[in-house]
This record gives C-alpha cells, sequence and structure tokens, in this order.
C-alpha cells in the first residue's frame, strides 16, 4: 500500500520502538526510500530520543545522594520498616 | 541501569524486612534519579524535590512490606514519589489564594500540532556532543517546556529508559496513552530541537578544504 507522509509520522514514536505492524512497517521503510523528508523527520527524532536519554544532560545535583542515605541511616537507626508502620 | 534483577530484588527486600536494613542503600540506588526528575518535573523546585525525594524513599521504606512483587520495585518507587509531588502540589495551591481553577496540574491533555519540523537531510549527532554544555542546555530547555503529561513519560521511557508497560504503571495510566503521550512528546521535541541541534553536527569539509 502507497502511504503518505502524514501518516508516516503518525507512526514514527512505534516505528523507532519497534512496536509497529509488520505489514505497515514495510510500506513504511518503501516510502522512506524515496521520501528524504519522512528519513529526515525520522532520522531527526531517533538522534533526539538517543542525545536526551545521555545520562550527562541530566544529572543528579552534588550531594544529593550522600544527602539521602543519610537521613535513611538515621531513619533506619529508628527499628526495622515494619515497626513504624502505624504513622 | 535498565536491568534490575526481580529476584534478587525481592530477596533483598525479604532480607532488609528479616532486619538486614543496610540493604535498602543498595536497593534504591537505580531509583534516585527517576525519583529526583520526576520530582523537579511537578515541583519544578530544587529544593522542594530534594526534600520531598527524601520522604519518598522514607515511605517507600516503612511500606517496603506493602510491595508487591509483580511490579518492578523502581517503578513502585516512582508512583509513591509522583504521590508524594502531586500531593505538595495541592498543598501548595489550597495555599495560594489565587490559584485559577485548571482541575488538577497534569491532567490536561494539551491539544496541538504534532507535526514534525520539516527537514530534508539530517546529520547524526554523535553522542560524545552532549559533553557541550551548550547541547545538554538546550536538550534541557526542550525537555522542561513540555506539557507535564508528556514531560512524564518523555522522562521515564526515555530518559530513564523504562518499558512501556513499567511507564504506564509508574504514572497510573494505561499503556496506549503512553503510547500516545510519548508519540507527541518526541513530535513535540523534534520540532523544537531539531532547527536547533543542527549546528551541532560534526562540520563535512567541502572542496579545498570549506565548510560544506
Ligand atoms: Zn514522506
Amino acid at each position: 500500500m502507497r502511504i503518505d507522509c502524514k501518516h508516516v509520522w503518525e507512526h514514527i514514536s512505534a516505528y523507532i520502538d519497534g512496536e509497529i505492524d509488520p505489514v505497515l512497517r514495510a510500506d513504511i521503510d518503501k516510502h522512506l526510500e524515496t521520501c528524504e523528508i519522512c528519513s529526515a523527520v525520522l532520522d531527526s527524532t531517533r538522534n533526539v530520543v538517543v542525545l536526551i536519554a545521555d545520562d550527562r544532560v541530566f544529572d543528579l545535583p552534588a550531594g544529593l545522594s550522600e544527602r539521602l542515605h543519610k537521613r535513611l541511616d538515621e531513619e533506619m537507626s529508628a527499628g526495622p520498616p515494619r515497626e513504624s508502620l502505624t504513622e | 541501569m535498565s536491568n534490575h534483577d526481580p529476584e534478587s530484588e525481592i530477596e533483598s527486600i525479604r532480607r532488609i524486612l528479616a532486619g538486614e536494613k543496610h540493604l535498602f542503600h543498595d536497593l534504591i540506588r537505580p531509583c534516585e534519579r527517576p525519583v529526583f526528575f520526576m520530582l523537579m518535573s511537578i515541583l519544578k523546585n530544587e529544593t522542594e524535590a530534594e526534600d520531598a525525594a527524601q520522604e519518598t524513599f522514607i515511605k517507600a521504606y516503612r511500606n517496603l512490606h506493602l510491595f508487591r512483587g509483580d511490579a518492578q520495585f523502581r517503578t513502585w518507587v516512582v508512583s509513591i514519589a509522583r504521590n508524594e509531588g502531586l500531593g505538595r502540589l495541592r498543598k501548595l495551591d489550597n495555599r495560594r489564594e489565587d490559584s485559577i481553577d485548571g482541575g488538577p496540574p497534569g491532567s490536561e491533555e494539551a491539544t496541538g500540532d504534532f507535526t514534525p519540523a520539516i527537514l530534508t537531510s539530517w546529520r547524526e549527532i554523535p553522542i560524545e556532543t552532549v559533553e557541550r554544555e551548550e547541547l545538554a542546555a538546550l536538550l534541557r530547555e526542550a525537555i522542561a517546556a513540555l506539557p507535564e503529561i508528556y514531560r512524564n513519560v518523555v522522562l521515564l521511557r526515555d530518559i530513564e529508559e523504562m518499558d512501556i508497560r513499567q511507564t504506564a504503571e509508574a504514572l497510573d495510566i494505561s499503556e496506549g496513552a503512553v503510547k500516545v503521550r510519548l508519540h507527541r512528546a518526541r513530535a513535540l521535541l523534534q520540532k523544537s530541537l531539531a532547527p536547533k541541534l543542527k549546528g551541532f553536527a560534526p562540520q563535512r569539509r567541502g572542496w579545498f578544504g570549506r565548510r560544506a
């Protein structure tokens, strides 16, 4: 089946995740062979998804983890988890 | 970070409940990022988010016996964080007398234009480029600018790399809703970022060493 660009855009996210019906995938692949716009849209979307996943983009604030575990130590020294259930 | 062995998770929870409390420290390490960033997404304030994160882990510790092995531990903790964040937000809103009635925060399914930025070519930006603070800042800004319901899905699915089912459980929405929101979020990110990111692609050399 021939599909148009708009149709391709609707499925880009599922296409990237591989969560797409094989027939539709084949139709999209065929469209991508000749459509430079959809190819660029797909490549740029995939590139963005890869970039934002990098741990360096979002970093925990300095010392957050240490402060958290220190607070937990205080909590734990108050007793095992079950004992504080009544709160 | 996305690899958790459910068997060993359950085993360490059993041991914590039996008295080996210190194991809780290691159990929660993979949860720290998603918990904090979920709370940042909801509360938009670093101090408040850190405080809420501590509260989240204390609640998780106190209620550990309620954890059921049918969900991943991290998913369970993130949903505690989300409730903690929304609860604090409600308190803040009640205190603000002029609060405009717009329904619960983040509930609106934004209608909008989800067509992508139209390009005719794309040169891959390699992952190492994230070392450049200007690029990382652009990515953070674009994510911060997303409507909350889309940002939360991107955060769990694309940034913390949870799968669709875990994302749905943590946010208490259907898997179908995760897919729709993820699709829209990615489209919005592509639209806002693609034009700005082009300049970060490695330069190709043209004739006589000029930039192509
Ligand atoms: Zn096309």
